[in-house]
C-alpha cells in the first residue's frame, strides 16, 4: 500500500474532512490553552486543526501510537528535527529568491533550495534507513522515500544542482575601479597586493597587532554597482549562467507532494512530544492508553490535569495526580467535597484524557484504559449575561436538554455544577432527573456537584470526594478519594482545629 | 627587528607587573630617591627606572650585558640622547595624523597610513645613517647587534621597495579587485591584486580597449549624477582595500611598537646615565660589580654606601668593607646611630642596582645573584592598623614566606622586636632557622641580644657578627666591625649626649 501520510493509516476517507474549528468542550476543559501554547511554537504548520479532529477507528489510534513511540526514540526524532529544520531553510530559501530583484540572485537562492530540499531527502531516508523504526507510519514512509529518492527524476535534480554549482564555485574574476568606470575580466595570477605589503612590513612586527579589518554590513540583496558587476561575469561566463537560468525555468515545482505533507503533519507528534517533554522532566508520568470501544471500564492511575500542570511546573509548584476507575456497570463519578479541593480539575482531567486518548496521544498518567467516544459533551458554570433573555436555571436546562438530545451510549459527558443557581430541593430534583437519562443512556460522565444525595442513587454510580489537609483546612491537597460523601471528615478536622470537637467542648466548658 | 638593548634575545615589557615585595623594597631601601635621580623630573624616564630596577633579573650573563650596554651610554651619551629624541619625535608625529573616528573606513585608513608610513620612513633613514656613522664607537654586544641589524635590515634597497609601495597605495591608475560569487551570486573573497603596469599605466584605457586586446573584458560607468552608485562603488573599493589598508596600518603600528621599544629601552639607560652624574657630582665613588652565579655564596665589597642617603644629603657618606664570603646569616648588633639600618639598606640596595644591570655606589663589589631581594623592616605604628603591631609583623613576615624562595636575599631590621625580648628572640630563632635551611641568606640588624647571642653561641660556621663601631670615648664611626653581640646598644650614651653632657664624668658602665 502506498504510503500517503504519517497521520492517518488510511488516506482521509472522502467525506471526512478536517475540522477547522474548535470542539464546542476546548474552553471547558482547557484545552484551549493546551493546543494554543502547543501550536504556538508551530505556527508555520498550522497544526491547530489535527487537533480538532478526533479519531474514532482503534487501529488509527494504534497507527498513531506506533509512530510517536517511534518518535521517543531520540535518533529517529533528531533524524526528524533535522529533517524539519532543512525543510525550514528551503522555505525561507524560496522566499528569499522570491524577494530579491536581480535575476542571477533569485536565480541562486532558488537553485539553493532545491539543492536543501534534495539533501535533507537524501539525510532523512539514510537516517530512517539506519534507524530502528517499527511503526507502520514510519516504515511506509521510509519506502516511499526509498523509491522517490532513486527515482529518476529525482537523480538527475541533483546532477544538475551539482553541475552548476560547481561551475559557479569555481567562477574567479578581476574588475579595475578607475574614476567611474568599472572594467570586468577574467584573472590573470596578479599577485596578493596585500601580502606583498605585509611582506614588506614583516620585518618590524612586534608581536599582535590591531585588526583594522573593517566590518562590513553584509546585506543579501545586491546594489545595482554589483549587480552589473555581476551581469558583466555572466557575460564572461555565458555558458554556466544559462544553465542556471534553465535550471530555474524547469524545476519550479520540485517539491514532492508527500513528502511536504509529511513534513507538516509530523510536526503534530513532535509538537506534543515537547509540549509533554518538560513535564517529564519534571517527574510526571505519561502513558499509552488502552482504548476501546466496546468495554466502558475505565481505568487512570496518577492522572492530572495537563494544562494546570504546566501552569504549577513553570511555577514549579508541586502537581498533584489522582487515581479513578469505574468497573463493571459503573459509570458515573459524582464528585462532592470542600470547594477549591480539586473537584473540577478532577472533572477536567477526566476529559482531557478521553480526549488525548481519542488524538492517538500518550496521556497523563502511569497507566489508563479509556474509552473511544464517538461525542464529548461538557457543561461547566457559565458567567451570566445581561442581554440573555433567559434566566441562569432556564439557560442551563436548555443546554442539558440539548447534549442529552445528541448523546448517544457511547458518548462522555463532563457536568460541573450544574443547577447552583436554585434552591436545594430544586437541585436535587433536578439533577436526579438529569442522572437518570445520563443511567438510562449508559453514557461515561462525571457530575461535579454539591448535592451529595445524587451519589446514592445508582450501584452505577461512584462517588469521589476532594479532601482538605487537617490541620489546615486552607491549604490545597486537589486529592479525591473514593469514597461515600458523608460530608463530615471535613467539618471535624477543622472543629478539632479550633478545639471544637464534643470532647474539647467538654472540657473547655468544664473549666 | 627588535631592540633587545635590555635583553639577549628577549624584549623589556613595561606592562609586566611588579614583583610582590617591591612596596616594601621601596619603602624600606628608600629607592624613591633613585628614582627621582634616574627621572630627572622626566615621568616616563620614572616610570621605566622604577620598573627596570625592581624587576631584578637573576642571571650573570644578562646583567653583563646590560652593564656592557649602559658603559657604551656612558661613553657616547650624546648619540644615545639623539636617538631616543628621534623615537620621541616619532611618537609625537604619529599622534598628530588623527583617526577618523570609529567610522573609518579601508580608504581613510590606508590614507592615513600612507602619511604616516612617509615619516616613519624618514625618520628610520636617520637611523640608519646614525648606524652607518657611529657603529664603530659602540662595543657592547646590544649595541653592535642593533646598528648591524638596521644596517642589513634598513638598506637602500629595502627603502626603494617601501617607495614603491607607497607610490602604488596612491592608486593612480585605478584599484585592481579580483572576487569569487558567493551566496546569492554576491561577491566575495575580495582580494586587492598587483596590476600589471601597463593595466593601470598611463595608456591603459586605449591599451585595455578592444582594439588593442583580445582578452575579454566589459566595462560599465557610474553615470555622472548617480550618488548612490557612486557610494556602492567606493563600497566595493573599500572591501578591495580592506586587507591591504589593515596590513599597512597594522605595519605602522608594528614599527611604532619598535620605535616605542626602543625609546623605552633606551629610557632605562638615560635613567642610569643620570644617576651616574648626581652621584659623581657629589663625589661618590661608583664601579661596575662582579655579579657571581647564585650558589656561590659569594659576597665582598669595599667603601659601599647607601646611594639613597648620599643623594638626599647631597654629599658623601662613609662606607663599609665587608668580605662575607661564604656567608649565610650576617647578624649586626651595637650602638644606636651607629649606621646599622643605613648599613644594611646598603647592601640591599646595591643587590638591587647590580641585579638590574647598574654599576653600584662602592669602590669593589662583588656578589652572587639572589632569586630575590626581600626586606622586612621595623616600621612606625600606624595609627590606622587594626591588628596590633607584633601582629602586623608576623603577617608581613607571612607575606614573605608566601613569596621567597632559595637563594634569596632578605635584610632584617629590628623585626620581632614589638614583643617582649624572649618571645621575640624565640620567634626569630625558629624564622631565621627554618629560611637558613631553605638556603636564604639573612642580614639581621637587632637589638635582642638573647637571639643575638644564642646564634653566636651555635658557632654557625657560615654566620657572621658585625658590631657598629664605637669609640670607647662613645664616639660612633658608623662603620661596621667584626665582633661578638654585646648585651647593650650604649643607649646611655644617646642620653648622656642629649641630657647631660655636663655630667658625664659622673656615669658608670650599664651591667
Amino acid at each position: 500500500m502506498k504510503f500517503e501520510s504519517i497521520l492517518f493509516e488510511n488516506a482521509l476517507p472522502p467525506g471526512r474532512s478536517s475540522r477547522q474549528a474548535a470542539p464546542d468542550f476546548f474552553t471547558d476543559l482547557n484545552i484551549d490553552q493546551i493546543v494554543g501554547a502547543l501550536t504556538a511554537a508551530k505556527q508555520e504548520y498550522d497544526l491547530a486543526t489535527f487537533f480538532y479532529t478526533l479519531l474514532s477507528d482503534i487501529e488509527e489510534v494504534a497507527y498513531r501510537h506506533e509512530v510517536m513511540q517511534d518518535l521517543e526514540d531520540d535518533k529517529i526524532r533528531s533524524q526528524v528535527n533535522a529533517f524539519a529544520q532543512t525543510m525550514r531553510q528551503v522555505r525561507q530559501e524560496l522566499a528569499q529568491s522570491g524577494k530579491l530583484y536581480y535575476r542571477y540572485q533569485k536565480q541562486w537562492w532558488f537553485l539553493d533550495a532545491v539543492d536543501v530540499y534534495c539533501r535533507g531527502v537524501q539525510s532523512l531516508r539514510d537516517g530512517l534507513g539506519s534507524a530502528a523504526v517499527r511503526s507502520r507510519g514510519f516504515t511506509g514512509l521510509r519506502a516511499y522515500l526509498d523509491q522517490y529518492a532513486a527515482s529518476e527524476h529525482f537523480l538527475m535534480l541533483g546532477q544538475e544542482i551539482a553541475q552548476v554549482k560547481s561551475e559557479l564555485s569555481e567562477i574567479r574574476y578581476c574588475f579595475l575601479i578607475r574614476g567611474s568606470a568599472v572594467t570586468v575580466r577574467h584573472c590573470e595570477d596578479e599577485p596578493n597586493y596585500s601580502v606583498e605589503v605585509e611582506k614588506t612590513f614583516e620585518k618590524f612586527s612586534q608581536g599582535e597587532a590591531r585588526d583594522y579589518r573593517v566590518k562590513f554590513h553584509d546585506t543579501v540583496d545586491m546594489d545595482h554597482v554589483e549587480a552589473n558587476v555581476l551581469e558583466c561575469v555572466a557575460r564572461l561566463h555565458e555558458d554556466t549562467f544559462e544553465k542556471l537560468e534553465r535550471f530555474w525555468n524547469a524545476h519550479q515545482d520540485f517539491q514532492d507532494e508527500v513528502v511536504r505533507r509529511f513534513d507538516r503533519e509530523v510536526q503534530f507528534y513532535i509538537g506534543y512530544l515537547e509540549f509533554i517533554g518538560d513535564l517529564k522532566q519534571a517527574g510526571l508520568p505519561f502513558c499509552y492508553p488502552r482504548v476501546s470501544r466496546t468495554s466502558k471500564d475505565i481505568v487512570s492511575r496518577e492522572g492530572f490535569d495537563l494544562a494546570l500542570a504546566r501552569k504549577l511546573v513553570a511555577e514549579k509548584a508541586p502537581v498533584i495526580r489522582n487515581d479513578f476507575a469505574l468497573t463493571g456497570r459503573e459509570r458515573v463519578f459524582i464528585v462532592s467535597g470542600p470547594n477549591q479541593g480539586g473537584k473540577t480539575t478532577f472533572a477536567r482531567t477526566f476529559g482531557q484524557l478521553h480526549y488525548l486518548a481519542a488524538l492517538g496521544c500518550p496521556v497523563p498518567g502511569r497507566e489508563a484504559q479509556l474509552f473511544l467516544f464517538d461525542r464529548l459533551f461538557t457543561h461547566f458554570e457559565r458567567e451570566e449575561k445581561v442581554t440573555d433573555l433567559r434566566s441562569k436555571l432556564e439557560n442551563d436546562l436548555v443546554r442539558l436538554h440539548d447534549i442529552l438530545r445528541h448523546a448517544t451510549p457511547d458518548s462522555i459527558v463532563v457536568l460541573n455544577e450544574s443547577f447552583g443557581s436554585t434552591t436545594l430541593k430544586d437541585a436535587i430534583f433536578l439533577g436526579r432527573q438529569i442522572m437518570e437519562r445520563v443511567l438510562k443512556l449508559d453514557m461515561l460522565g462525571v457530575y461535579v456537584t454539591f448535592v451529595t444525595e445524587l451519589a446514592s442513587m445508582s450501584d452505577k454510580i461512584v462517588s469521589m470526594v476532594s479532601t482538605v489537609v487537617p490541620d489546615n483546612p486552607a491549604e490545597r491537597t486537589y486529592r479525591l478519594i473514593r469514597r461515600p460523601s458523608d460530608g463530615r471528615a471535613y467539618a471535624i478536622s477543622i472543629a478539632e482545629k479550633y478545639r471544637l470537637t464534643d470532647e474539647a467542648l467538654r472540657e473547655r466548658l468544664a473549666s | 627587528m627588535k631592540v633587545h638593548l635590555m635583553f639577549r634575545e628577549q624584549d623589556f615589557d613595561l606592562q609586566q607587573p611588579l614583583p610582590p615585595q617591591a612596596d616594601a623594597l621601596t619603602q624600606d631601601l628608600g629607592l624613591e630617591a633613585l628614582f627621582t635621580a634616574m627621572a630627572a623630573e622626566d615621568k616616563f624616564l620614572r616610570e621605566v627606572a622604577q620598573k627596570a630596577v625592581l624587576l631584578s633579573v637573576a642571571d650573570v650573563a644578562t646583567i653583563t650585558y646590560r652593564q656592557h650596554v649602559l658603559q657604551d651610554c656612558l661613553a657616547n651619551a650624546a648619540i644615545v640622547q639623539k636617538i631616543y629624541d628621534i623615537c620621541i619625535e616619532c611618537m609625537q608625529n604619529e599622534r598628530r595624523h588623527f583617526w577618523g573616528g570609529l567610522s573609518s573606513s579601508p580608504g581613510m585608513i590606508l590614507y592615513r597610513s600612507v602619511e604616516v608610513l612617509h615619516m616613519f620612513v624618514e625618520n628610520l633613514r636617520k637611523l640608519k645613517k646614525i648606524a652607518d656613522t657611529e657603529a664603530a664607537n659602540f662595543k657592547s654586544g646590544g649595541f653592535r647587534r642593533f646598528f648591524s641589524m638596521l644596517q642589513e635590515e634598513l638598506t637602500e634597497a629595502y627603502f626603494a621597495e617601501v617607495q614603491d609601495h607607497l607610490k602604488r597605495l596612491r592608486f593612480k591608475g585605478g584599484v585592481l579587485i579580483s572576487a569569487e560569487l558567493g551566496r546569492g551570486n554576491k561577491g566575495v573573497n575580495y582580494t586587492l591584486r598587483r596590476p600589471d603596469d601597463r593595466e593601470v599605466g598611463w595608456f591603459a584605457p586605449i591599451l585595455s580597449s578592444p582594439i588593442f586586446s583580445h582578452k575579454p573584458s566589459y566595462t560599465f560607468h557610474i553615470a555622472d549624477r548617480d550618488e548612490a552608485g557612486f557610494r556602492a562603488l567606493s563600497e566595493l573599493r573599500d572591501k578591495g582595500i580592506n586587507l591591504a589598508a589593515n596590513a599597512l596600518a597594522r605595519s605602522n603600528d608594528h614599527i611604532l611598537s619598535f620605535l616605542s621599544a626602543l625609546r623605552t629601552e633606551l629610557a632605562f639607560y638615560i635613567g642610569c646615565r643620570n644617576l651616574h652624574r648626581q652621584l659623581t657630582d657629589r663625589g661618590g665613588a661608583s664601579c661596575f660589580p662582579t655579579p657571581l652565579a647564585a650558589g656561590t655564596r659569594r659576597h665582598d665589597f669595599r667603601g659601599l654606601y647607601d646611594a639613597a642617603l648620599a643623594l638626599s644629603m647631597h654629599r658623601t657618606v662613609s662606607g663599609n668593607d665587608v668580605n662575607a664570603d661564604g656567608k649565610d646569616l650576617i647578624i649586626i648588633t651595637g650602638a644606636n646611630q651607629g649606621g646599622k639600618s643605613t648599613f644594611l639598606r646598603s647592601v640591599g640596595l646595591a643587590q638591587v642596582m647590580m641585579q638590574c644591570g647598574m654599576f653600584v655606589p662602592a669602590q669593589a663589589f662583588q656578589a652572587e645573584v639572589r632569586s630575590g631581594t626581600f626586606t622586612h623592616f621595623k616600621r612606625e605604628e600606624d595609627a590606622g592598623m587594626h591588628s596590633g603591631k607584633f601582629d602586623e609583623e608576623l603577617s608581613r613576615m607571612s607575606g614573605i614566606i608566601d613569596h621567597i624562595r632559595p637563594e634569596a636575599l632578605l635584610l632584617f631590621n629590628e623585626s620581632f622586636a614589638a614583643t617582649n625580648e624572649r618571645e621575640g628572640s624565640e620567634i626569630a630563632r625558629q624564622i631565621v632557622g627554618a629560611l637558613l635551611d631553605a638556603k636564604v641568606r639573612i642580614f639581621f640588624v637587632t637589638h635582642q641580644f638573647d637571639f643575638a647571642h644564642s646564634m653566636y653561641d651555635k658557632n654557625l660556621p657560615d654566620a657572621l657578627f658585625l658590631r657598629a663601631e664605637r669609640r670607647s670615648d662613645g664616639t660612633r664611626t658608623f662603620r661596621m666591625i667584626g665582633g661578638e653581640p654585646l648585651d647593650t646598644s650604649y643607649g646611655e650614651d644617646l642620653y648622656r649626649k642629649i641630657f647631660a653632657p655636663a655630667e658625664a664624668h659622673e656615669t658608670q658602665e650599664v651591667p
